[in-house]
């Protein structure tokens, strides 16, 4: 899988709503489409998202082949104080993007 | 609720659906008889709420009413909450109702989301409802329901 790309403000003050928008290339091969032989494409999609921040859940998500390929997602965060988010995007057979970026809280 | 000319398509979709419905399910086998008789979708529906009746019209689901390309839809789901520790949405299942597979995706908050929305593209292979269903801290359901025309189908099949 290639780096995901995230997407935080520049900076936020404790108690700040702010939106993180996470976007990831992948097929999101729906398991439903034949090739020019016929065959069914196999499956192969991310099947899970999620995101924590200093070690706490602030969201997951799980996904099913009607989720567009590049799968883009945004969600929102009351900022607790200062830490670093770790986002993971799991595909079917296990395998695993792990982002870990710092939030700048002034 | 199918007319005459739908016919052709339900042995398709019911197959498809059979792969969506049992991710959903479970493979809970005697769902399975129903399946003839019910919609995928609302199958989709049932294992998620049981015998309760969800509140209407508490979900927003943002979506364009016109849909050039099924392939990428532009989608937000939100929900009204405090989102404090002890009311809290939980969940908001999306659900297109005349997708091969119905369950679209299931986005799961914290208290620490602050605000029980989230966004994302979805595939609509034809012109249908989409539903959004929303799980609270306190076990209730909250249910909305948002029509969206498509002029290219997008599941690629």
């Amino acid at each position: 899988m290639n780096k995901p790309r995230v997407k935080l403000p520049e900076a936020a003050k404790p108690g700040d709503l702010i939106e993180i928008k996470t976007l990831i290339s992948h097929v999101m091969e729906t398991g439903q489409r034949k090739d020019p032989d016929g065959k069914t494409i196999p499956r192969n999609i991310i099947n899970f998202f999620s995101a924590s921040f200093a070690g706490e859940e602030v969201f997951k998500a799980d996904l099913q082949p009607g989720i567009s390929a590049n799968p883009y997602l945004s969600f929102f965060m009351k900022v607790p104080g200062p830490g670093e988010f770790e986002f993971t995007w799991v595909e079917d057979g296990g395998n695993k993007v792990v982002e870990r970026i710092k939030l700048n809280v002034t | 609720m199918k007319d005459a000319q739908a016919t052709p398509l339900i042995d398709r979709r019911a197959f498809a659906t059979g792969a969506g419905a049992l991710a959903l399910l479970a493979g809970s086998a005697g769902r399975l008889s129903a399946q003839a008789t019910e919609p995928a979708w609302q199958q989709a529906l049932k294992s998620l709420v049981g015998d309760v009746k969800p509140l209407e019209g508490k979900v927003t689901l943002e979506l364009p009413e016109i849909a050039e390309n099924g392939n990428t839809v532009p989608l937000t789901v939100s929900v009204e909450s405090p989102m404090t520790a002890n009311d809290y949405v939980k969940a908001i299942h999306v659900i297109a109702t005349e997708n091969p597979q119905p369950g679209v995706a299931t986005f799961r908050f914290s208290p620490l989301s602050g605000k029980a929305s989230a966004a994302s593209r979805m595939r609509l292979a034809r012109t249908q409802e989409v539903i959004g269903l929303a799980e609270l801290s306190d076990g209730k359901f909250l249910i909305g329901r948002r029509s969206v025309k498509v002029t290219i189908g997008g599941c690629g099949g």
